[in-house]
Parts: C-alpha cells; structure tokens; sequence
C-alpha cells in the first residue's frame, strides 16, 4: 500500500490533470457556459501548475509505477513539459475564436486538459495496456474537439472521418499488441525485449511490430496512414488544428520512440528499415503535395506530415544521438507550429477567419510585425540556417550518419530543398505580392503574443548558445534514460 | 594557437554591429501610426525613410572604420594562422561559436565592410519603397556575410553562408526591376522567378554540404576549421566529401555548368544588390574552396584539379562568348563575372603560390571592378529606367566624367596593366603555366575575349553620335556617384600600380596553405607506395 502511494507521487502531474479535469467539468455543470472563461483560465493555469509539478518531481533514475505500466523518467518529463505547454497555449489561442463562433462552452478546456492527461500517459507508457489507455484518452477527446463546431458541416464531417479512420488504427494497434503479447508472453516493455533478444526476430512479432507500428504512425500522421490529416486539419476548429498539430504529435512520437526503442532493442535491424520507409514516404508526400495547397490549414497538415518524416529520421537512427535528434526536432517543431496557427488565427478580416494562402498577399507592407513573424516562423520551417528549425533538420541528419544511414540524410536533405519552395512561396506572397485587403488589428492579444513569442523562440533565442545548448542537453538527458 | 590576447571580441563586434543597426531602423518605425493598411502619412513615411537611410550608412561606415582599425591596429600579417581567434561553446560536443581570421579572410572583411557602405550610398535615391526594409536587409546580409568569412568552425559557416541567402532572396524579390516571366506554364514576375532560382539553386547545392558536414563531424567529433585542417581524412572519404562541397561552392562561384542562376538574380536584383552579389557573394565561393576543398581534402583536391581547370576553362571561353552576344548591360557583366571567377577557381586548384595569391587578388580586384561596373549600369538605369544595349549609344557627348570612370572600369574588367584586373590574372595565369601550358594557353583566349566584349559594350554605350532624341538631356554623374565611383577606382588603380600590401596579407597564409597541401600530397604518395 506504501508503495503504491510512494508511486502516486511520481504520477502527480497525471493525477493533477485528471482529479482537475474532473473538477472543472462538474464546476461547469454547475455553472454553465457563462462559466466558459474562467474554466478555461483554470484549466490554463492547472496545465501550468501540472507543468511546474513535472518539473520538480522527475525522479533521477527514472522510477517504474503501477506494476510497471507507468514510467516516470526524464523522456517522458521533457515531452510532458512541452505537451502541457502546447495544451495551456491551445486554450489560450482559442479564445478569440470561440467568441467569433459563439463556440463558448466549458466542455473545450476540459475536453483539451483530458486530451493533455491521455497524452501524458502516452508519454509515460511503459506497457502495450497502458499504451492503449493513453492513445484513447487522448483520441477520444480529441474527436470531440474535432467536431466541436457542431453545427458546421465541415467540422463534423473532420470529427467523423477522424473517429473512424483513428478507430481503425486503433484496431490494428490492439491487434499488433495482441500478436506481441501472444509471442512474448507479456505486455511490458522490459519483459518483451527480454524475449524479443532471447528469441531473435520471431515472425509473429515481426508482424505484431508491424501492426503497431502502423497504429502509431496514423497517430502521428506518418504516410502511408497520413490521410485523415489534410481533411481534419482544415475542418477542425483552427484553434483545434493548432491543438492537433503540436502537443499530440510529441505525444505520438514520444510513444512511438519508447515502444520501440524499450521493448524492440535487439531487433532495431527489423524495424529500421520500415521506420526508415515511414520517414521517407512521409517527407516525400509531405513536400509534394503541400505544393499544389490554396488553404493554409492543409498546407500546415503536410507540412506536417512531411516534418513526421524527418523526425522518424531520428527514430530509424536508433540510438540514442538519434532519440535525442528526435526530442529536439519536436521541441522545435511544436514551437513553429504553435506560432504558425497563432498566424492562421490572426487571419481574420470582416469579423471572420480567412484561410487562404493569397489572403497574405503583401502582408509584409500591411502588417509588418506579423509579417515578420511568418516569415521567420516560415523559413525555420523550411529548416534554413539562422533558425531553430535548422538545428532540428541538423541533429536528425547527424544522428542518420551516425547510425551509417548517409543515405537516409542525403534524401532528407535532398527533398528538404523541395519543401523549402512551398515554404518559400509562402513568404513570397507575403512579400513581393501587391498587398491584399489588411488582417483586423488589435483583436486578440493573446494571439499576438503568442505569435511573438514563438517567432522570438525561433530566432534569435533558440538559436543563441545558452539556450539551445540547455535544450540539447535536456534531450540528452531524455535520451539517455531510455538506454 | 594562439588565443585572442585582445580581450574584447572584436571580430564578433563588426560581425553583429549592423544587426544592431537594423534593430534601431525597425525601432524607428515603432513610434509611427500607420493606418490599417499599414501605410503611413507620405511626411512621416519620408521622416522614417530618411532615418534608416542615415543609421544604415553610419553603422555600415562605422563597421568600416572598425574593421579598418582591426585590420592595421591588431592584424599581424605576418603570422601565418588564425588571429583573433574567438570561442564560446555553442551547441556542445564540438560544435562552437569560434571566429579569427588570417590572411585568406581577413582582406575578404574589409571588402566587405568597404563595399557595404557605398551599397547604401548607391541605393540612396534609387530604393523609394520600403526603403526600412531595404536598409535593414542589406545590414542583416552584412553580418550574415562578415560571419561568413570570421567563422573557424564549420557549422558557423554554414549557419551564415545559408543565412545569407534570406536577405538577398527578398532584395531581388521585392525591390527587384519589373517584367515577367513564362515559366512552366504559369506567369509570374521575373524578379519573383530570380529570386526563386537563386533560393532554390543555392541551397540545393548546400544540402549536400550540410550532410558532408555531418559526416565530418562524426567521423572528427569536431566542426573546429583548424583541429579538421589537421585532420587526414581518409583518401576514398575525401572523394565524397570533396565533391559535397563542390557542389555547394560551385554553385555559389558560380561555375559552368551551374552558373544559370547568377544572369537572372543580377539582372533583376536593384543596383545595390547586384553589386553585393558580384564583389561579396560569389566570393563566398571562392573562399570556401580555399578554406575547405584544399587543406582538408588535398588528395581529393589533386585528383579533382583536372575537372575544375575544364570548368573553369569552360567558363572562361564560353561565357565570354555568351556576354559578346548580350543586350542587356547587366547580363553581359554578369557573364563577364562567371568567365573572371573561372580564372580564380582555374588559380586556386594549381596550388601553385601565383596561382592561390593570384586567385585571391582577382576576387579582390573584381570584388571593386565589376562592383564598379554594376554601379556604372545602375547610374544609367537609374537615368533611363532601361539596361538595353540598343537603348544607348554616344553617351560621351553628355556624360565625360561618366566615359572616364566607365573606360576606367572596363580597362579593369580587361585587365590592363596599371589596374588591380591586370595583377591577378596575370598571376593566375602564370600559376597555370606551371601546371600545364595548355591549360594556361586556353585560359589566355578567354582574356582575348573579354576585352571583345567589354569594348563591344563601351563603344555601343559611349561612342558614335548621340542620336536618340531622350538621351540629349541625360545628366552626368552627380557627387554621390562620383564618390561611390571615385573611391572604388583609388581602390582598383592603387593595387594595380602597387600589388604588394595586398599579396603580403595574402602571402603567409597561402603559402602555409600550399605547404600543407604538398605534404599531404606527398605523405600520400609516400603511403600509396
């Protein structure tokens, strides 16, 4: 009983999110939608106070809770920090909109804290039950959001088509974990790669491997399970989107990297070349496809399909430069999208959200600060020098040639060159297009400072030595517990 | 090594001293009160204007000064290694944030930092629109470029080389001249299109580089310039890496075959930016070669040399015979530049003293002439709004001290005695011949052919009678061009009557280089025995 106690205490911020999701929930029963802006200013601040709580408890050598379900370690605290920070900032960036759309219920900063409390899991998994648990805390909040414009089309038709395919993948997920379990003879990570090096590449848990590697891959929106992406990203909510596309993804891919790289150690030889198949894939659709793109929403989905594909570069490496490479990639990339949806947001003309990419024609005269901000947030995109998101697209392309996979950084680097034009005709619309009507000024200073911040982040404060030289020791750090 | 005894860090200093600069043009702005399509009230527009006009000419001259100072107060050109050397940890594991120069770099500071200033100056009354942003950019693109050439470790290169191409991408594009163009089925402006392909060129050949460097770094565990200068790659590895980093200096020469991008972005950059692309940008090149190519890959280096004389050949003869049939004055330079960086990339890969001084000397050289020459065309562009060859024709009449100054500069381009030209194609030619008097025979050609082409373009601009009716009232130069211009000549008439200050900077660290370079080549030989 002591030691289950003793364990609670490694999983506060969890049981922070849950005990306060719940009680906002019933505080909002109680009060109803006019209680909608306090809750959400709670629910930010219970992100923080769980962020501030993962900060302080990470225990050194990483501590097993639950039987082994549950891992509190240094990986899963640098994803939880930066998932709760992209959950405070989603409900932060909603605001302005669910006040245009007349969208104001308490249910949305509930609905985003339980997302940030299965996500968590996710992050701290450690048993194929536990990572089940945690992808579906986190999905089936996040359909609800997806379709929380209710009475539009589009954003119901984004919440059914994501429930259906995630279901799907959700299947093949549990089937893929009981072909594991069926093999290895146990659903913990340890006990598996005991039996996973004890046995060498049994066929059954090559294809058990496959099958889960499928259902994660669909969570982080890898190709070839990349299709529900552009639909949902461009029905959903924007400020849904930006939810979307940052603290799951981390979530995803810190999974993705942990149910890997703890349970399938010994046969990195068999899952190496999928992963390194994903990336590619990935980063090819990604870069082709988001060329032909009018909207910005769909644009920022395979850009971000495309940037999946660069952080399973890191993941195909293997190691542990490479699971840093990783860590550090999506650290970046969540910033930049964060920032980027911050943009979309401000996007707004007439009272309403325009999402076209010719809307930013000239934004570059008509509104130079935003201006600025997209175009830094753009290029780092893109991965070009003097911005973070060159130092992402570096660490994965060192942690390849480290793990003898040149090739697979000489394609990455190839089509990062495709990528930069879609990025690049981005930026020259905004600047070297004659201006189109201007964006509504001074509506939403969350936004803005959001957006800022984000752009700040980007260039020159991540880039600047004691700052990017403390995030690479932090994923390093993250890396090593997993080894 | 010697660590920097000075104290203060002076090179990182000049290097981020106009960043400064473009922090307070964009704080200037700060105070305006645009309206809600962020135009601004033509006195205040003009007020704003002119501030950024001033503080981008104080600190450009102010960094001019500075690295001046440097250069004469705490450069020691005798030494022949890095000086000035600046470290602080960076990304960790090797990775740093290290500058110094030697003598390789240290001339390349100053010509930009002197080459800066009369960019502004140039742009003075020709930028009217977003004249904040204009300024700005050129002062980002100086410290990205000052970057480039003080930056002793391999990342913090590329981290400015590519940097730089951000803000050279928006001048083409935004105060780039008008015109479209067809392209793949769509329209769209030239400039947009220039821009573009120089974007898209240039950094393709640099991925390339970028997963070299990675290499690099896993195999040294360093990105330190001088700790890998020391470091004997081995001889299969050195092809590979060799060839990644041709590709991305090459195309930043630029060299034939992947020389297409550079006719476009000067045509449709402005003046000023045509002119930082020809005297700073391709020299980026050039350097890299020397700084990289050769002392870290010297067996590659050898092997490789034949290739290079053939591009470079190539370039030299083939271009010159493209420029002969150009009808826009700044295309014909443009190729006229392609054809000059062949006989410094011909010079650099003798590794022959002449031929590395020498290709040093010509970037410098052609760093102020065809510099110079951008600002010739600019002058008249800015008259006439066309760059057309046809357009032209007797300008002598009107403009003397125009014809002079452009006779000056195209004798320079020619290479006549007496000017910088001369000096480095004569010493890279002299390289040549000691490597192989073919080579040098067909590089000579190329030195015949641009004196047809430059003369072809001074007698149809200058001579014969002034016959087009809107040319009658056509202005000579006024002060602000004569001392862009003025200046630009001391610089090119005094280190063609007196090359020795420069060829002493140039003389210790290239014959270090060439040291270098043979021993490997030898304990190479020696190994393959």
């Amino acid at each position: 009983m002591t030691d289950i106690m003793n364990g609670f205490s490694y999983a506060i911020p969890e049981v922070m999110l849950a005990v306060g999701a719940m009680a906002l929930l019933i505080a909002g029963v109680f009060f109803g939608d006019k209680s909608a802006k306090p809750i959400s200013l709670a629910a930010v601040l219970l992100l923080a106070a769980a962020l501030l709580a993962a900060l302080f408890i990470e225990p050194k050598q990483g501590a097993s809770l639950f039987g082994g379900a549950f891992r509190a370690d240094a990986f899963a605290t640098f994803a939880k920090i930066i998932i709760y920070a992209a959950g405070a900032f989603a409900i932060l960036m909603s605001d302005r909109y669910l006040a245009g759309e007349k969208l104001g219920r308490f249910e949305y900063p509930v609905l985003i804290v339980l997302a940030t409390f299965g996500m968590s899991l996710m992050a701290s998994a450690n048993d194929l039950i536990s990572l089940y648990m945690g992808i579906e805390t986190h999905s089936l909040a996040l359909y609800i959001l997806a379709a929380f414009n209710r009475d539009s089309r589009r954003s119901t038709e984004a919440g059914l088509k994501y429930f259906v395919l995630g279901a799907l993948s959700s299947g093949m997920l549990l089937y893929g974990a009981s072909l594991i379990y069926g093999f290895a003879g146990s659903t913990s990570f340890q006990e598996i790669a005991r039996v996973a090096s004890a046995s060498g590449a049994d066929a059954g848990l090559i294809v058990g491997l496959v099958f889960l590697i499928s259902g994660l891959a669909f969570k982080v929106s890898a190709a070839p399970f990349h299709m529900w992406a552009p639909d949902v990203y461009e029905g959903a909510p924007t400020p849904v989107t930006a939810f979307f596309a940052s603290a799951p993804k981390i979530a995803g891919m810190a999974l993705f990297v942990r149910a890997l790289v703890a349970p399938f150690p010994d046969i990195i030889d068999q899952w190496r070349p999928v992963i390194a198949a994903i990336a590619i894939a990935s980063m090819l659709i990604g870069a082709f496809s988001a060329i032909a793109q009018t909207n910005i929403k769909r644009l920022m989905a395979y850009s971000s399909i495309g940037h999946m594909g660069y952080a399973l570069i890191g993941l195909a490496a293997g190691t542990k430069e490479g699971v840093s490479a990783v860590l550090i990639y999506m650290a970046i990339y969540v910033v930049m999208t964060i920032g980027t949806f911050a943009c979309i947001l401000l996007m707004r003309r007439r009272g309403g959200l325009t999402e076209n990419i010719s809307d930013l024609a000239g934004l570059s005269r008509t509104n130079g600060p935003m201006g600025l901000v997209v175009t830094i947030l753009f290029f780092s995109l893109a991965g070009v020098p003097v911005t973070a998101g060159f130092f992402g697209k570096w660490f994965v392309f060192v942690a390849a040639v480290n793990a003898h996979m040149v090739w697979l950084a000489v394609v990455g680097a190839v089509i990062s060159v495709i990528s930069a034009y879609y990025y690049l005709r981005v930026v020259w619309i905004m600047w070297f297009n004659d201006p189109a009507p201007a964006f509504e000024r001074g509506t939403a200073p969350a936004l803005g400072f959001t957006a800022a911040l984000c752009a700040v982040l980007i260039f020159p404060i991540l880039v600047m030595p004691p700052f990017i030289g403390a995030l690479i020791v932090a994923a390093q750090n993250a890396a090593a517990a997993l080894f | 090594m010697t660590a920097a005894a000075t104290g203060f860090s002076w090179l990182s200093a000049i290097t981020f001293l106009p960043l400064l600069g473009a922090l307070l043009i964009g704080l200037a702005r700060l105070g305006a009160n645009p309206d809600e399509n962020g135009v601004l009230e033509p006195k205040e527009q003009q007020r704003i204007d002119n501030t950024a006009r001033q503080v981008a000419l104080l600190f450009t001259l102010l960094v001019f000064g500075v690295s001046v100072w440097i250069f004469f107060a705490l450069y020691d050109p005798a030494q022949p290694g890095f000086q000035l050397i600046e470290q602080i940890e960076w990304l960790g594991g090797g990775v740093s944030y290290k500058m110094g120069v030697d003598g390789i770099s240290i001339l390349f500071v100053l010509l930009t930092t002197f080459v800066m200033p009369i960019c502004i100056l140039a742009s003075w009354k020709s930028i009217n629109k977003r004249v904040g942003d204009y300024m700005i950019a050129f002062l980002v693109m100086e410290t990205l470029i000052l970057g480039v050439f003080c930056a002793l470790d391999l990342f913090l290169f590329y981290f400015f080389f590519e940097g730089s191409l951000i803000p050279m991408f928006l001048i083409i594009g935004v105060w780039g001249s008008a015109g479209t163009k067809e392209f793949a089925g769509f329209t769209m402006p030239s400039r947009v299109y220039a821009a573009v392909k120089f974007f898209l060129y240039t950094l393709l050949g640099s991925v390339l580089l970028l997963v070299a460097m990675a290499w690099i770094y896993f195999k040294a565990g360093t990105t330190d310039i001088p700790t890998l200068q020391q470091f004997a790659f081995p001889a299969h590895a050195q092809t590979w890496l060799w060839l990644a980093f041709f590709a991305s200096f090459a195309v930043k020469v630029p060299m034939w075959p992947v020389h297409t991008w550079l006719p476009d972005a000067h045509v449709q950059a402005p003046t000023a930016g045509s002119v930082v692309l020809a005297s700073i940008l391709l020299k980026m090149g050039g350097y890299g070669f020397l700084r990289f190519s050769l002392p870290m890959f010297p067996i590659a280096s050898a092997e490789f040399a034949p290739l290079i004389f053939a591009l470079s050949i190539m370039a030299i003869i083939y271009t010159s015979l493209v420029a002969l049939a150009q009808e826009d004055m700044k295309k014909l330079i443009a190729y006229s530049s392609v054809a000059h960086m062949g006989l410094v990339t011909m010079g650099i890969f003798t590794a022959t003293p002449q031929g590395v001084e020498g290709a040093l000397f010509q970037m410098l050289s052609h760093g102020f002439i065809s510099g110079a020459l951008f600002l010739c065309v600019g002058v008249l562009y800015d008259r006439m709004h066309t760059r057309e060859i046809a357009a032209f024709g007797g300008l002598v009449h009107r403009m003397p001290f125009y014809a002079f100054l452009f006779l000056f500069f195209t004798m320079g381009n020619v290479g006549l005695p007496g000017v910088s030209g001369f000096v480095g194609e004569f010493l890279t030619l002299a390289g040549a011949f000691k490597y192989n008097t073919w080579i040098a025979f067909f590089a000579t050609t190329g030195v015949i052919l641009s004196a047809a082409y430059a003369l072809r373009l001074y007698r149809k601009v200058m001579y014969g009678e002034l016959t087009k009716t809107n040319l009658m009232a056509i202005p000579d130069v006024d002060q602000r061009e004569l001392v862009m211009l003025g200046v630009l000549m001391a610089f090119a008439l005094y280190l063609g009557v007196n090359p020795s200050p420069a060829l002493s900077v140039f003389a210790p660290a290239s014959d270090h280089l060439i040291q270098n370079y043979n021993a490997a080549l030898t304990a190479f030989a020696g190994g393959a025995q």
